[in-house]
């Protein structure tokens, strides 16, 4: 990328400053952001959320939400000013010359249309072609994006596709015109590791196959490190640093990248776990405070599918989530499950908090089976569970006192008002907020703030084992650094034993001390975290280490 | 698919039998027909044989079997009022009911979902005092210079109405602001008040619109007699069509504008956006079918409402319809038509549901079973 200047880059970007004017003053989303995108090039924007990423993208493309706008600046696409276009100009540019992918895919292809009817509809609109010609358009660019079989396909409906091809789906529509720019703004976020290393490969296939530029958006480190010829850091509507990816990662200048590149886990770190004593030989069952033994559950997908097969009462069609699953937990300690999404490691976390019955096997809690008459009472009261989305898991009309407080008066743990609200403000001392925050409602926090107050909820109850389903896979970086210090403090502090769900393998080797790998309800491997991180049997297991993007794999 | 519709059809034919128990009770404990029918000068005798006749010394459970039977085949005996088959009785009213429920449940349709998305795209901002101002100046000015002109109060009103409906086109945003306040009236004034309004303008003052009675009707086929045919017919079902519509219309109107802008606000409208699609693909072929499960179900609930009580209209515009048949029957304690009518209104609710559930289905694929549910 040395005759950079010598081209004209695809995308110009001048000083741009994007206002919102809002009732309570005017707030300023982007200050004076300038940037340029080379042919061919990929351009990585980082930064947590709030930085103004996304923003930038939706203004290039001249999408931004009411009452946002562009208030001065200029952005050029080959040297053309598309800041000004009226919209009917506007529209013709969109999917035609900059193409955009969206961080969602479950949620960005309209669900009540086949897959082929929005590809054809989008060709269509932009290229003079037939319905077959387009269809068979749709039908490559289909496959360009990698969907096996995309002729028998292209009539199925959004559902019918998981996460990762859909996302393909949405690349392909992306693509669809030949756009010379396409802006991906977190394409990979939602989706699991291995799925995410194989988008990636597919974006930068096909960058190097049409030579577009592509500006992409993601908070994640590593995805740039991977596929970024640039990298923009940005802060707060500012653009912090930039600078080839290499140098950047290696020798970040400002101390906002820097903090930015600490703070997140990386898989060869020691593990930061407590060691615990090693006398205690893991396989003593006794000493296990969590015992899963050969648990299996299994889901019916209904009918045999056809009509008949309902009609004639054929027999359901089983899928099992989870299969002969066994591991021991010591107390005190963490144990991470990870695995794809599917994988069942959210079933087999609901059926050890409680929540879903097991077709078979057992689960003890400190020697009691969870699912037995007795074992249930003391389960209510010393499991807690923390869910993933800390924006779901809060009941949005109540307050945060209330929210925290309804575990201590649904098990009765006290009724008198005042120590109820003690307790409340103690335990929200403890998640470190201010206790003020009980008469609060949980939209007035952020998403780590609130991820915090799930966990003062799970602690109300003094558990001794709380279930993690992925409790910081919703959050920005830093944040997740907080969150994750925080969840290690508090279980030196109280001994607390934890059960960590993520997909995340960083995140599991900087918490846990014993890990188990799940792949189709099945549990391939199980140990004590360095030996399987570092010396994988498995060949999932390798798979899936190899397919974290990763800082040091930077060229 | 098949299997589904043979187990709504079973719980429809449940529902069914629960009114048929409800209409059932209803003879015995309006009193003694027997008594009615004979006059107190009668035979004891003669009563006896009257009740043997007719089956009332029979078990209780014969008598229902009876009844249910008989409402199978379609005979709800004879009407104590009018003397005449109860089935022949409705019948009869049913074509009046039937298209003056189709007319203004169309309208409702057409022009609550048209303003719905109207107002949903164009009233995601205020509009500007200036807009404001402008659109005002242009609805009152002309119609106070007709009224000082002397035309009279008609001619203004006309004319604002007619302004007003075009500032659809150059102040959008006004233009659904107005509709949505009008729209209130539509929904909190009653019906017989808004029926007794239109009759006064356009029946009494302005003598353009028969203010009762469907105007002369043609027979179709097999007593099915339609006013659709004649000039007279069509002018007479205007005002009831558009009184028994017009709440109809502005609750389809709300709903649809709600749904509507929550729609606007998913990922794949902004994705759609994206590619570069034009506003009107987006807006009616994208946005438009993603509000529909919600809008088949409330339009299929006031359908059957339409067709059941449209009552009042019905009286205050003697509509010769199923409706006010009813109410004069109730008058008279006419027990078989009351039951033959409740059972006729349970009828039409069952079968409109049973066609919703279909559509929801032709609607949204991922309601279509195949096999994916159950993940973890």
């Amino acid at each position: 990328m040395t005759e950079t200047d010598a081209q004209t880059p695809v995308l110009s970007v001048r000083d741009l400053v994007v206002d919102f004017p809002l009732r309570r003053g005017n707030f300023r989303a982007l200050h004076g952001v300038s940037f340029d995108i080379a042919p061919g090039e990929v351009l990585g924007v980082v930064g947590e959320s709030g930085a103004g990423k996304s923003m930038t993208g939706a203004a290039v493309i001249g999408l931004l939400t009411p009452p946002g706008r562009i208030t001065s600046g200029e952005v050029y696409l080959q040297g053309q000013r598309i800041d000004q276009l009226p919209e009917a100009e506007m529209v013709k540019l969109r999917g035609k010359r900059i193409g955009m992918v969206m961080q969602d895919p479950l949620t960005s292809l309209n669900p009540l249309f086949t897959v082929g009817q929005q590809l054809i509809e989008t060709i269509r609109q932009h290229l003079p072609l037939s319905e077959a010609e387009a269809r068979a358009r749709a039908v490559s660019l289909l496959e360009e994006a990698g969907i096996p079989r995309a002729a028998e396909r292209i009539d199925s409906y959004p559902h019918q596709f998981s996460g990762g091809m859909r996302q393909r789906v949405v690349i392909a529509l992306a693509i669809a015109a030949d756009p010379e720019l396409v802006i991906a703004d977190e394409p990979t976020s939602a989706l699991d590791v291995s799925v995410q290393a194989q988008v990636i490969k597919v974006l930068k296939k096909l960058c190097e196959s049409r030579g577009a530029a592509i500006m992409l958006i993601t908070h994640d480190m590593g995805v740039i490190a991977q596929i970024a010829d640039r990298i923009l850091v940005m802060n707060a509507g500012r653009i912090v640093e930039s600078g080839p990816v290499g140098q950047v990662i290696r020798h970040p200048r400002e101390p906002y990248t820097i903090k930015l590149i600490d703070s997140i886990p990386t898989l060869n770190r020691e593990s930061e776990a407590p060691v615990p004593a090693e006398a205690a030989t893991p396989e003593s069952a006794q000493d296990a405070y969590v015992r899963v033994e050969n648990l299996t559950r299994d889901f019916s997908l209904g009918g045999g599918g056809s009509f008949f097969g309902r009609l004639f009462g054929g027999k359901d069609k089983i899928f099992r989530a989870v299969n002969d699953v066994s591991f021991s937990i010591r107390r005190g300690e963490t144990y991470g499950l990870v695995g794809e999404s599917g994988s069942g490691k959210s079933t087999c976390a609901k059926m050890i908090a409680g929540l879903i019955p097991p077709s078979s096997g057992r689960i003890f809690v400190d020697g009691a089976d969870v699912w037995s008459a007795e074992g249930a009472a003391s389960r209510r009261r010393n499991v807690q569970m923390i869910f993933q989305d800390p924006y779901a898991s809060l009941n949005p009309r109540w307050r945060v006192g209330s929210i925290v407080a309804e575990p201590i008066k649904a098990l009765k743990l006290t009724s008198n008002r005042s120590e109820i609200e003690d307790r409340v403000a103690d335990l929200l001392r403890k998640v470190r907020l201010d206790p003020v925050a009980m008469r609060k409602y949980p939209h007035e926090f952020s998403g780590g703030q609130r991820q915090r107050i799930a966990i003062a909820r799970a602690l109300s109850t003094q558990p001794a084992f709380i279930v993690c389903d992925e409790p910081t896979s919703a959050l920005d970086v830093s944040v997740q650094a907080q969150v994750l210090d925080l969840m290690s403090g508090l279980q030196e502090e109280y001994g607390l034993t934890y059960l960590l769900i993520s997909h995340n393998l960083a995140v599991i080797r900087q918490m846990a001390n014993d890990v188990g790998v799940m792949r189709q309800g099945v549990l391939e491997e199980s140990g004590p975290v360095d030996e399987i991180f570092d010396h994988p049997k498995a060949e999932y297991t390798r798979m899936l280490l190899d397919a974290v993007p990763d800082l040091d794999k930077v060229a | 698919m098949l299997a589904f519709i043979l187990r709504r059809l079973l719980q429809s034919l449940i529902v069914m039998l629960a009114v048929a128990f409800i209409a059932f009770l209803m003879f015995r404990f309006v009193g003694d027909p027997v008594e009615g029918m004979m006059g107190v000068d009668a035979r004891l005798a003669d009563r006896e044989a009257l009740r043997d006749r007719l089956g009332l010394n029979d078990p209780f459970y014969m008598q229902f079997w009876t009844f249910v039977k008989n409402a199978a085949r379609g005979e709800f005996g004879i009407s104590y009022r009018l003397q005449q088959p109860v089935t022949q009785l409705i019948l009869s009213r049913l074509p009046a009911t039937i298209e003056l429920a189709v007319v203004s449940a169309s309208l409702a349709l057409i022009v609550g979902v048209t303003l719905g998305v109207f107002t949903a795209i164009h009233g995601r901002l205020p509009p500007s005092s200036r807009e404001t101002l402008t659109a005002l100046a242009a609805i009152i000015l002309p119609a106070l210079a007709l009224w000082f002109l002397g035309r009279g109060l008609l001619w203004s009103f006309g004319a604002a109405a007619l302004i007003f409906v075009s500032t659809a086109f150059w102040a959008k945003s006004f233009f659904s602001q107005a509709v949505m306040a009008v729209s209130l009236v539509g929904v909190s004034l009653p019906t017989f008040l808004i029926g007794i309004g239109l009759i006064f303008v356009f029946a009494v003052e302005l003598k353009l619109l028969p203010s009762f009675g469907r105007g002369q009707t043609v027979e179709l086929w097999k007593g099915w007699s339609t006013g659709f045919l004649t000039k007279s017919g069509l002018l007479s079902l205007i005002l009831p069509a558009v009184t028994l519509s017009l709440f109809q219309m502005t609750l389809i109107m709300r709903l649809v504008r709600a749904e509507m802008q929550e729609v606007l606000r998913s990922d794949y409208i902004r994705f759609a956006r994206a590619r570069g699609l034009p506003e009107s693909t987006i807006n009616f072929r994208h946005a438009l079918k993603n509000t529909m499960v919600p809008v088949i179900t409330i339009t299929g609930l006031q359908l059957g409402s339409i067709i059941a009580f449209a009552i009042i209209t019905e009286t205050v515009f003697n509509w010769p319809g199923v409706g006010s048949l009813f109410v004069n029957s109730v008058q008279a304690v006419d027990v078989p038509v009351m039951a033959a009518y409740l059972l006729f209104v349970a009828l039409v609710f069952v079968v409109i549901n049973l066609i919703v559930d279909l559509l929801y289905y032709l609607v949204d694929p991922r309601l279509r079973v195949d096999g994916r549910s159950g993940r973890a």
